[in-house]
């Protein structure tokens, strides 16, 4: 039970932290068609930016610093970059971002070294929130739950109760009508791929510190995010929120359920021995398969139902 | 894109006889000599023995063509863009290593030549079975599940022993003492004699299936796949097709990759294996057939001598990546072949004064942006690694405010020029091609 408890709330607080990040790239790519590869490198970005913003004015400051910076990289590669390769057509547009992930992860690299930096959570958050069942939730994690639970309020009132909220909505399931009708579509793009980015960068400077800030982090949670849009549909934000906390909760819940297919199949009344076929296979630990899962799922659902949970267009 | 595939394409090998072969394809012998030639410039005759180095070197490049060239059966003839080409490479590297290690012990009496086809039959294999579910979409459905299937066999590459040796992968001794011509392939230069041969027939076999109905409908599938959906086709298994044959070449790779290195672990069914390919296919041009080629013997080259010289050589591949996708998005060949009609009407010379005078701008940026980089290097990675920049016996101190000025001047003040000079060449080269429209258009 109480593993459960704790369990459902970490994968809450990574399912939200996900939907942080995922939320801005269904964004991009229902609206302008591009996968987006270079939106883990925004997360990771934020994250350094936090970091070295930090040390100088405070983790407080870096919290907002950070992600507006971000997002003003992020403008910037749109109006000046992404623009001008997207004549050359989709898959263009598609690898640019794939060398621009690539170049950033360098880039990092070059100037913040090759090792994970020091970025810390603040003292004032450094310590138990409340005990459950004997084991501590730690006060970051409230922390983070509750900077992700209103970004989501903040998404939702912008989204449904502004007039380029409703903008960017109708450019979700038909771009060419809201061009069609006199809008700016270039600058609504600016403007989702900048606000992606802030929420990427918002995304990096919690997670940051929560996990490890060092320049391979964008290139593990990329593919997890990828996974995540594409599980959850093309062109429907709440079917990103569902896959995302599905998600949080399939990779903690891997972690902490130690059984293998042998497990199973042993309370059929089938033994597993070392001399039957694929006893590798049956006998690995649900634990160590964690990580497999999430690609296990893209494909089981790019199969099955390619338009994801709750798409409305194909991808 | 077609274009350059069409015109190769149209061009029978045999019309003409032994002389109009020559003439056709005497790039490609050309290339076979070199091949054959080039490891002899290195005999050091005192030792007896050719420059490991270069030998080493080569081999890679052998290896890398025939795995870019199958990249592009995908890419470039079919549209199909993969990020997990790298697993059927794997792949049958891993078949591979198991076949020469049984041969080895008695159970299989293949001869080294031919483990080749093992591997290839391995990747074949493979991309039969993950191809059957990767082709059922296109486009970027696609692409996600190809990067999908990279990461889960890399995955797979990692935890399971039996096949794939988990972390310290598979390794192999090539020296099995069966071949078919007494060879022992004791020395690298006696492998590569045997990639040399591979690649030329891998070469000639994919360049032979651009001209099959396959090759042609992978091309028109990709132009516009309903209405080869209407000529009577099915998309979905040319897909699969061209899919399963990639997935075959890839695997005679991933063969010669195991009999040069005697071991494959889990980096050559990984993510940075699958970029290599694009990064060289992409590089060199999808367009024409000789695209990868190109790109392959341009990028191993750069990974050998600039990765010498410079920690940094990924960012400048990465960086001409994303240059070649910005400006270039047919490749190094694709801007090659943009002159073809240029030179056809003996109008090349009009073009030279111009890209001369582009030269010294694009030579500033260059000089600014390699210091810029290795300036930011040095700082960093290299202060860690004690390192100093040193530059024909000057040390540079990375610190210093002067060598960040200097690299910034050049990068502004040259940019700046060649914004000026790309303009003077672009109404130099409208000049010029209206000349050769209207020289076409009389004639």
């Amino acid at each position: 039970m109480e593993v459960l408890l704790v369990s459902l709330l970490n994968g809450l607080v990574y399912g939200m932290l996900l939907f942080m990040l995922a939320s801005g790239l269904t964004l991009i790519f229902s609206m302008m068609g591009v996968l987006n590869f270079a939106h883990a490198s925004m997360y990771m970005l934020g994250a350094y930016f936090a970091f070295s913003v930090s040390r100088v004015i405070g983790f407080w400051a870096a919290l907002v610093v950070a992600p507006i910076l971000c997002g003003i990289l992020g403008a910037l590669i749109e109006m000046y970059a992404l623009r001008r390769v997207h004549r050359n057509g989709h898959i263009a547009e598609l690898l640019f971002t794939v060398g621009l992930a690539f170049i950033i992860e360098k880039a990092t690299q070059m100037a913040w070294g090759l090792l994970p930096v020091p970025y810390r959570v603040p003292p004032v958050l450094d310590r138990a929130l409340f005990h459950v069942y004997g084991s501590n939730f730690h006060a970051y994690r409230g922390f983070m739950l509750l900077i992700s639970v209103l970004m989501f309020v903040a998404i939702w009132l912008l989204l449904t109760r502004t007039r380029i909220g409703l903008v960017i909505q109708a450019a979700l399931t038909h771009p060419e009508m809201v061009g069609a009708l006199g809008h700016n579509v270039p600058r609504v793009f600016t403007i989702v791929f900048a606000g992606g980015s802030v929420l990427a960068g918002l995304a990096g400077v919690i997670g940051g510190n929560y996990l490890v800030t060092e320049p391979s982090m964008a290139a593990t949670m990329g593919p997890i995010v990828f996974v995540v849009v594409v599980f959850g549909g093309l062109g429907s934000l709440a079917g990103c929120f569902i896959a995302s906390l599905i998600m949080g909760l399939v990779q903690t819940f891997a972690v902490v359920i130690d059984v293998s297919l042998a497990d199973l199949l042993a309370r059929l009344g089938i033994q597993v021995t070392s001399t039957t076929p694929l006893a590798e296979v049956l006998t690995m630990p649900l634990p160590r398969v964690g990580a497999l899962l999430p690609y296990l799922m893209l494909i089981l659902v790019l199969l099955i139902k390619p338009r994801g949970l709750m798409g409305t267009r194909d991808t | 894109m077609s274009e350059g595939v069409a015109r190769t394409a149209a061009r029978p090998l045999a019309a003409g006889g032994a002389a109009g072969f020559l003439r056709r394809q005497w790039p490609w012998l050309a290339a076979l000599v070199f091949a054959l030639v080039v490891p002899w410039f290195s005999f050091d005759w005192s030792t007896g023995r050719h420059s490991g180095f270069i030998v080493s070197m080569l081999s890679q490049i052998g290896i890398s063509i025939i795995f870019a060239l199958s990249y592009n059966m995908l890419m470039g003839q079919a549209g199909l863009l993969s990020f997990g080409h790298a697993v059927f490479l794997g792949l049958g590297g891993y078949v591979t290593a198991h076949v020469v290690n049984a041969t080895k012990g008695g159970a299989f009496p293949l001869p080294l030549e031919l483990t080749p086809i093992a591997g290839a039959l391995g990747g074949l294999a493979f991309a039969v079975v993950l191809g059957y579910f990767a082709t059922k979409q296109r486009a970027t459905a696609f692409a996600m599940i190809t990067l999908g299937i990279g990461e889960l066999i890399t995955s797979c590459a990692l935890m399971f022993q039996t096949f794939f040796g988990g972390e310290g992968g598979v390794s192999t001794n090539r020296m099995t003492g069966r071949s078919l011509f007494g060879v022992g392939y004791a020395a690298p230069i006696q492998v590569y004699y045997l990639i040399v041969a591979w690649t030329a027939l891998s070469v000639v076999a994919m360049l032979l299936l651009t001209r099959t109905p396959l090759g042609r409908m992978a091309n028109a599938s990709r132009d516009n796949f309903e209405r080869a959906q209407f000529v009577g086709y099915d998309p979905r298994m040319v897909r699969f097709f061209q899919f399963a044959l990639s997935g075959a070449f890839a695997g005679i790779a991933g063969a010669l990759y195991t009999l040069t290195y005697e071991i494959v672990t889990y980096d050559t069914v990984a993510g940075p294996m699958s970029a290599n390919a694009l990064l060289m296919t992409y590089i060199g041009g999808v367009g024409v057939f000789a695209g990868p080629v190109v790109g392959a013997v341009l990028i191993v080259l750069l990974q050998s001598w600039v990765s010498l010289l410079s920690n940094s050589w990924l960012v400048y591949a990465g960086v001409l990546f994303i240059m070649m996708v910005t400006f270039a998005p047919m490749g190094l060949t694709g801007l090659v072949m943009m002159h073809q009609p240029i030179w056809r009407a003996g109008r090349l010379g009009r073009l030279i004064g111009p890209y001369l005078r582009l030269l010294g701008p694009a030579l500033l940026v260059l000089i600014g942006f390699v210091l810029a980089v290795e300036l930011c290097s040095f700082l960093t990675i290299g202060a860690a690694q004690g390192k100093s920049f040193t530059l024909s016996r000057i040390t540079i101190d990375p610190r210093g405010a002067r060598p960040w000025l200097v690299a910034g001047l050049l990068l502004v003040g040259g940019g700046l020029w060649l914004r000026v000079a790309m303009r003077g060449f672009g109404a130099a080269w409208n000049a010029v091609t209206e000349e050769v429209k209207t020289v076409g258009t009389r004639a």
